[in-house]
């Protein structure tokens, strides 16, 4: 067999694989738009805003409180997380040195694998019962924040570390040539030209975190409602559809897939404007 | 070579077709899933060529499946409904729902008034019911469950008029979240609120109308919020599915009927 020979099956191999992969991902969003149209033309998109409540089994289907329900929790997660883990990673590139840094990293890169489960099993057996204490029913929004926050950190930090990582030494040499502090060199320095990549980063996670149901159901309660301070109990959109999917029927099930839906189109909005406004997801 | 390629093709066909399994898939109810499984298990071990596939989703999935033929038996944890008549359900265990409260809630028992008023929000707080100056936390089922459509029924309660504190899936989610909160209210599965208790998990089961929510109140048909537990199959199931059922119902299955906290059908 010849060399190029050989290089064009692997061309074809290649190209089989790469449109397989994407194919996938289309037909599984033209599924959910297909099993979510039945909602267009009966009960209509506008009473997914308008109707009085969500009562599917009595066709009725606000999905308004769940839109913003999701929101408020994936950006307070964001809020406490993002800071957090941008910290940690200037901390890991700038300042930790020797074992310390190997712990540092290793101990991260575990937190990130635990799954989504476990987190919400500690939220609902330690964390929830602590802040029922407070206030009832402790079920609540500031617990879906808590949880997804220690979600999100981990991954948070590591991406941020491995951004902060790109920046080019020259640039770092030439500051610290300037006779730049060690605080100046990272936050007039580093962090300007990395900014891009963290805020790709982030918005990414930002999407993890709209994406996250079981820790999520677990600990937020789930209760059908615009929340009005961080103890009330709310449902995000993902839990919705775990919740009911298994039991549902008819229009309450194709709400489910619009449910679904709108999350999908959060998403890809999320990664477009991150792509728009941050230039591309490989940029550091 | 091929020859010997063609000999092994054969062998691997044999010994395909002589193990030939006959498939049972089961799918519904997540209240009948775990005995279904233990009961899958002991049909097995006495039918060798026989496999039984258990999946859990809910009574509402047992009706769809058992309908389209996606499983050959439903499991369906009510009475069929008038609009379900097409399909014939078959008994082989009940199961009575009970409420939970918090072992170190004061409240001895509710009456039935007392009970609709605290699930629609007329009293937020125990001291309005004879226990503390605490707020009440109420904990619903989702939309679609057997055991909230049951408690709906029991109570003649419309879910908008719910004031829902929390809203759970499954029981043992309910078991926990009242476990983790000495204000709430729940209901869930005697079978597995017993079971929970025994294990030292700090719930406590309500009587309702008087009548102790316990598995023997049940199995004497004395609970009233109490629900039977059925295989359901379209008209004409296959041979391997009725042996399936009569074995459910006969009394080599009764110790794991039990086992689960659930009652034996009077056969």
């Amino acid at each position: 067999m010849s060399l190029q020979k050989s290089d064009r099956l692997v061309d074809v191999y290649l190209l089989v694989c790469a449109v397989l992969s994407t194919a996938i991902v289309v037909f599984i969003v033209l599924f959910v738009a297909w099993e979510a149209s039945g909602s267009f033309v009966d009960p209509g998109v506008l009473s997914f805003v308008m109707d009085p409540s969500w009562h599917p089994t009595y066709s009725s289907y606000n999905l308004l409180p769940m839109l913003v329900g999701t929101l408020v929790i994936a950006a307070g997660a964001l809020v406490v997380a993002a800071p957090l883990g941008l910290l940690s990673a200037i901390y890991l590139q700038f300042y930790c040195q020797g074992w310390l840094r190997s712990l540092v990293y290793r101990v991260l890169g575990l937190l990130a694998g635990v799954p989504s489960v476990v987190f919400g099993l500690w939220g609902l057996t330690v964390l929830v019962p602590k802040i029922a204490v407070i206030q009832q029913p402790g079920a609540s929004v500031l617990a879906g924040i808590v949880i997804l926050s220690m979600m999100v950190l981990p991954t948070m930090a590591l991406s941020a570390d491995a951004v902060l990582s790109q920046v080019s030494s020259e640039l770092l040499l030439a500051a610290k040539g300037l006779g730049f502090s060690k605080f100046g060199l990272v936050f007039s320095v580093a962090i300007p030209s990395a900014k891009a990549g963290l805020a790709t980063g982030f918005v990414l996670q930002l999407g993890r975190a709209l994406g996250e149901t079981m820790a999520v159901l677990m600990v937020t309660g789930n209760v059908v409602q615009f929340p009005n301070s961080l103890f009330d109990p709310v449902r995000v959109l993902t839990s919705n559809v775990a919740l009911e999917m298994a039991y549902a029927m008819e229009g309450h099930r194709s709400a489910l897939f619009f449910t679904g839906l709108i999350l999908v189109v959060l998403i890809y909005a999320l990664v477009f404007l991150s792509n728009r406004y941050f230039g591309g997801t490989h940029e550091g | 070579m091929n020859s010997l390629l063609s000999v092994v093709v054969a062998l691997v066909l044999f010994s395909m077709t002589s193990h030939a399994l006959e498939r049972l898939t089961l799918t519904g109810s997540s209240t009948i899933a775990p005995v279904a499984s233990e009961i899958a298990k002991r049909f097995e071990s006495l039918n060798k060529d026989v496999r039984v596939d258990v999946q859990t989703g809910g009574s509402s999935r047992g009706i769809a499946d058992a309908r389209t033929g996606v499983a050959d038996i439903g499991m369906v944890s009510r009475a069929l409904k008038d609009s379900e008549a097409d399909l014939k359900a078959y008994r082989f265990a009940s199961d009575g729902i009970g409420l939970i409260v918090h072992a170190s809630n004061g409240v001895s028992s509710l009456t039935d008034q007392q009970i609709i008023d605290i699930y629609t929000g007329k009293h937020s707080h125990w001291n309005q019911v004879g226990g503390k100056a605490a707020p009440i936390s109420v904990v619903n089922k989702a939309e679609g469950r057997s055991t909230l459509e049951l408690f709906l029924k029991y109570f003649s309660l419309h879910p908008a008029k719910i004031k829902a504190s929390v809203v759970i899936g499954d029981n043992e989610q309910g078991i926990k979240t009242v476990a983790g909160n000495p204000s709430a209210i729940g209901y869930v599965s005697i079978g597995s609120a017993e079971y929970s208790i025994s294990k030292g998990v700090p719930i406590r089961l309500l009587p309702i109308n008087g009548v102790a929510a316990t598995t023997t109140n049940v199995q004497k048909g004395l609970f009233p919020l109490s629900r039977p537990l059925n295989f359901v199959v379209s008209k004409g199931p296959s041979p391997v599915a009725k042996r399936f059922i009569q074995f459910a119902q006969s009394e080599k299955v009764k110790d794991l009927i039990q086992g689960q906290y659930f009652v034996a059908a009077e056969k």
